[in-house]
């Protein structure tokens, strides 16, 4: 049922890949609006690229939130799904499981090629996929919470933002500091572990409380 | 059920909460005006001068019960939210939504405080002080959960999607806060750092903690009056409310 769950999942979002390449295009465009927006001062750039690419993604990441329960939800397929004998814990792992795959993965890729165009280094662009691969599953669980806590409600997409972003800022924070070190030339491991502990903590509690705030969204 | 047993759930119907709360408002109110005048006389005529800051630290008579009931209305919230999501308890529920406004209030007013604080003592309104920096994030907690429980029409469902959010929220402030705090120490050479202060003349404790007194009050009698409002709101079909309000 897990796996089932997570390649049906991987299906519907291959049918409508319109909607991941959009995320992936907004992330892109947003990284590179920052250098317009300051100009092309290569220090500086290097200076704040750490912070800019982990902002992004975290805001690239609230896009694809609302899909994640939002077409099971409408079409009753969500219903369903919670009927199931299966514990709801698994299913809702497998969901954020698959949103990762599908929504974020793409973002991990893409981010060195990001980070060239602020003239970081080969170390740094290696420490940018490791934190984004271990910060973009935080996004996702923190992320399913809000997503399920919102279906069916009015400006869904704001409220996600509204309610996830403030519970997101330790995973920025120890994401954009392991990037930062790396920049400065110290170690960069100690955020990296940081960034790992919050990937446990919230793998362990957040799929309970999104099975909680699914039941009482569908009730 | 023994007969000595004092039935502690009486108040938590509605029906007996909603004239309790209304014979308290006026004696709290009375008890949160004196202890405010006697705060405010302390703090403005007989606490000294502070040699260092002058005049203007007087605002921490104001900006520390403000912050401290920030915190604490935050943590009171989720309780009452996870007890009216746990035994199914309306009051709770209701109570946890009235205090939001309250505790987002007191978190806003300790932020401009801390800001006109700032400017005479640091020379700047705003600092990315580790204390400061998670006192804003504690608003936008606030913000979400208010603005949740006021984008969803059911009651029932405000009251429990509110409460798992609250109670993340909870689990998440800890985090939250050493997070920020390392994030302050990787950048501390840009930030300015509040200096240790000298320890306080007891007046000035006497007149911080009284304020702190009078802000318990208040928030415990704009509370109840809030909850009242709530319950006439949801209750509105229920025959005794009929009678109590006339």
């Amino acid at each position: 049922m897990f796996w089932w769950l997570v390649w049906r999942d991987l299906i519907l979002a291959w049918r409508r890949r319109a909607d991941v390449l959009a995320t992936l295009f907004f992330f892109v465009i947003v990284v590179s609006l920052f250098p317009l927006g300051i100009g092309p001062e290569a220090q500086l750039l290097r200076t704040i690229a750490p912070g800019i690419v982990w902002v992004a993604a975290l805001l690239a990441s609230m896009l694809s939130l609302g899909r994640i329960f939002g077409n099971d939800y409408q079409d009753g397929t969500l219903e369903q799904i919670l009927l199931t004998p299966q514990p709801i814990y698994l299913l809702v792992l497998a969901k954020v499981l698959a949103h990762w795959l599908v929504s974020e993965v793409p973002l991990v890729a893409i981010a060195p090629l990001l980070g060239v165009q602020f003239g970081l280094s080969q170390n740094t662009l290696g420490t940018i996929a490791v934190s984004l691969l271990l910060g973009t599953p935080v996004l996702s669980l923190i992320g399913s919470i809000g997503a399920a806590l919102t279906l069916g409600l009015r400006a869904a997409n704001v409220l996600i933002a509204l309610l996830v972003l403030p519970l997101c800022i330790p995973a920025l924070i120890f994401g954009a500091g392991a990037v930062e070190a790396s920049v400065d030339g110290t170690n960069s491991q100690p955020w990296l572990l940081l960034l790992a502990a919050t990937l446990i903590v919230s793998l362990v509690f957040a799929p309970w409380a999104t099975s909680a705030a699914l039941k009482i969204s569908v009730e | 059920m023994s007969v000595r047993s004092i039935n502690w759930y009486k108040y938590a119907a509605p029906a007996n909460f909603y004239p309790l709360a209304g014979k308290m408002i006026p004696s709290l109110t009375g008890i949160t005006a004196v202890l405010f005048i006697m705060g405010l006389y302390l703090s403005f005529f007989v606490a000294p001068t502070d040699f260092q800051q002058g005049e203007a630290y007087r605002i921490i008579f104001i900006h520390v019960p403000a912050a401290w009931m920030g915190m604490f209305l935050y943590v009171l919230m989720a309780v009452y939210a996870g007890l009216g999501w746990a035994f199914n308890a309306r009051l709770a529920s209701m109570m946890a939504t009235a205090i939001s406004t309250t505790g987002a209030v007191f978190t806003f007013i300790s932020l401009v405080t801390g800001a006109l604080w700032g400017r005479p003592a640091w020379g700047v309104y705003w600092v990315w002080d580790a204390r400061m920096t998670s006192t804003l994030i504690l608003m936008f907690l606030y913000v979400g959960f208010i603005s949740l429980q006021s984008s969803i029409d059911d009651p029932r469902r405000a009251d429990r999607a509110g409460a798992v959010l609250a109670l993340v929220g909870l689990i998440n402030i800890p985090i939250i806060y050493f997070s920020v705090q390392w994030w302050n120490s990787l950048h501390q050479g840009a930030t300015i750092r509040i200096a240790n202060k000298p320890t306080m003349a007891p007046t000035m404790l006497a007149a911080m903690l009284i304020l702190l007194a009078a802000c318990w009050m208040y928030s415990i009698a704009v509370v109840l009056v809030r909850v009242r409002c709530i319950i006439r709101e949801r209750e509105r079909e229920a025959p005794w409310l009929a009678e109590a309000v006339a």
